[in-house]
């Protein structure tokens, strides 16, 4: 074994390292969204903000998932397939919001689409402009796992449904889409769960209006500012849990496409 | 066609916003953004930012190689719950993060070891975290895709682990680690929502240049926060343009 550290010492190294930094931060907010006791934990979850808060960040997050399934699969379509000048560069600048901090990113968005817009278009703290900015932060991440999978795929299968007369729209379906399903299902539900955590670009951007434009994540940031960790820990708690079904989803996803290669 | 509405997409939500950067700069004066930036509070944020940054990456990536070799070459129980935690800040928001790391610490918490909440430690405790799955989720598929043949040859002719190590994983894994190592180091710099919560944001102490943009926007300097954000928006460049380079080939993310 290749390993500079031995079996035992290696692997003490890895769980040591994931308690201190991952699980213990965890535990203590499982342990405190108890509250005193369950009840604690159920009066905060059903009171009507942050039920608000967090509906509003779900609905927005599924828009901007099903957005980027769409837009992402496109782009990524027209990456691969289409010969353009800059293609190189588009394909660079993609991978942007990877890069820029996001609060960099709201600021931005803000400076196009706020107050002093050179579009004329004035869309500061609305939800119109919270889906913008969540389609900023969130834009790599279908092109990313959809990319790859359609540069390998052998376009003679495509030739030879379209020789027998398939349409377009069949060949996509029939063809392509089965092939690059896996990687945008995986792409959209990273970016819903991007989505659904986003802070840096919100609070420049959402004005964090109660009930209109306040998201969950935000609502904790405040709670846990004005001192109310237990309310805050509640919500979070939901989140984590959001997070662990997402990465459970993609988990299941890059199982179903590898079945082959493990056959 | 869909090359028009694809690239309408793009400009629209990212080049459209991304060209404000600098014409931003522009209209609200250059002079303005330059005092901003070199501002003493503003220059000890960046410096903040840096000794984060300094401490979460190498361990991170030591953490990201150990962790990488454990989960490809070993069986051991409990592998799936050791996947599950590396990916789990991909998927988590950094408030909750923040906010774990804030009760963990605080006074109710459960450690109590000197200053560590509005202080430094606490920063680099959120930082670290918000930043482990990068270099082990470059690494991960590299290991496999190189698999164990030669580590098994240069074993068998008297190798130990540690040369091993050096001589032949290391070295086919360089540019997994590297790139890693460069999206890990750009996750730090950008890192707000997790530092948000538990820095306690005290101008010229405890804030980085990410906090420094929200407390310049906040008191109405849109020529402060535009300042230090072209400073943040040309790291992120410089760091896509290694990307771009360091990328293996064309189509492989």
């Amino acid at each position: 074994m290749a390993l500079p550290l031995g079996r035992p010492l290696s692997l003490g190294f890895v769980t040591t390292f994931l308690t201190v930094v991952v699980a213990l931060p965890i535990a203590a907010l499982a342990w405190a969204s108890r509250g005193e006791g369950l009840s604690g934990f159920w009066y905060w979850i059903t009171q009507p903000e942050p039920v608000a808060a967090l509906k509003l960040t779900l609905v927005l997050a599924a828009l901007v998932a099903l957005t980027n399934a769409v837009f992402g699969t496109l782009l990524a379509w027209v990456l691969v397939r289409d010969r353009f000048p800059g293609r190189q560069l588009v394909n660079a600048v993609v991978d942007l919001p990877f890069a820029l901090p996001t609060i960099v990113a709201g600021l931005l968005v803000l400076a196009l689409y706020g107050p002093d817009s050179p579009v004329h278009v004035h869309a500061a703290f609305t939800r119109a402009a919270i889906f913008l900015v969540l389609l900023f932060v969130t834009l790599p991440f279908v092109v990313r796992t959809v990319q790859p999978v359609l540069h390998e795929l052998d376009t003679q299968m495509e030739e030879a449904a379209r020789s027998l007369g398939a349409r377009e729209l069949v060949v996509f379906t029939r063809i392509v889409l089965p092939s690059i399903l896996p990687g945008i299902l995986s792409g959209v539900a990273m970016a819903f769960a991007r989505a659904v955590g986003e802070i840096g670009s919100i609070v420049i951007i959402s004005g964090n209006r109660p009930f209109r434009t306040e998201l969950a994540s935000v609502w904790i940031l405040n709670q846990t500012q004005s001192g109310n960790g237990t309310g805050a820990a509640a919500l979070a708690v939901l989140l984590l849990a959001i997070s662990f079904l997402v990465l459970l989803g993609v988990g299941g996803l890059r199982w179903l496409a590898t079945r082959h290669e493990r056959a | 066609m869909r090359k028009t509405i694809a690239l309408s997409y793009l400009a629209v939500v990212l080049l459209g916003p991304l060209s404000m950067l600098f014409w931003r700069i522009w209209a609200e004066g250059v002079g303005k953004a330059w005092s901003a930036v070199t501002e003493p509070d503003t220059i000890h944020a960046f410096r903040v930012t840096l000794e984060v940054a300094l401490v979460a990456v190498p361990l991170n990536t030591i953490f990201g190689i150990v962790a990488g070799l454990a989960i490809v070459r070993l069986r051991f129980p409990g592998k799936g719950l050791v996947n599950a935690f590396v990916d789990l800040p991909l998927a988590l928001s950094p408030v909750v993060v923040g906010l774990s790391l804030f009760l963990l610490y605080g006074r109710t918490g459960w450690i109590h070891v000197g200053q560590v909440l509005f202080a430094l430690p606490a920063m680099v405790l959120a930082t670290v975290f918000v930043s482990v799955p990068y270099v082990a989720r470059e690494v991960i598929p590299t290991l496999r895709e190189i698999g164990d043949e030669q580590e098994q040859a240069a074993h068998t002719l008297g190798a130990t682990g540690w040369q091993t190590f050096w001589r032949i994983t290391l070295p086919s894994i360089r540019w997994a680690v590297i790139y890693g190592v460069v999206v890990t180091t750009a996750r730090c710099l950008g890192e707000y929502g997790a530092v948000a919560v538990v820095s306690g944001s005290i101008s010229g102490r405890t804030e980085t240049a990410t906090l420094r943009v929200q407390d310049y926007y906040e008191n109405l300097d849109q020529g402060g926060a535009y300042g230090v954000s072209l400073v943040l928006g040309l790291m992120a460049i410089a760091v896509l343009v290694l990307m771009t380079l360091l990328k293996p080939k064309e189509g492989t993310a």
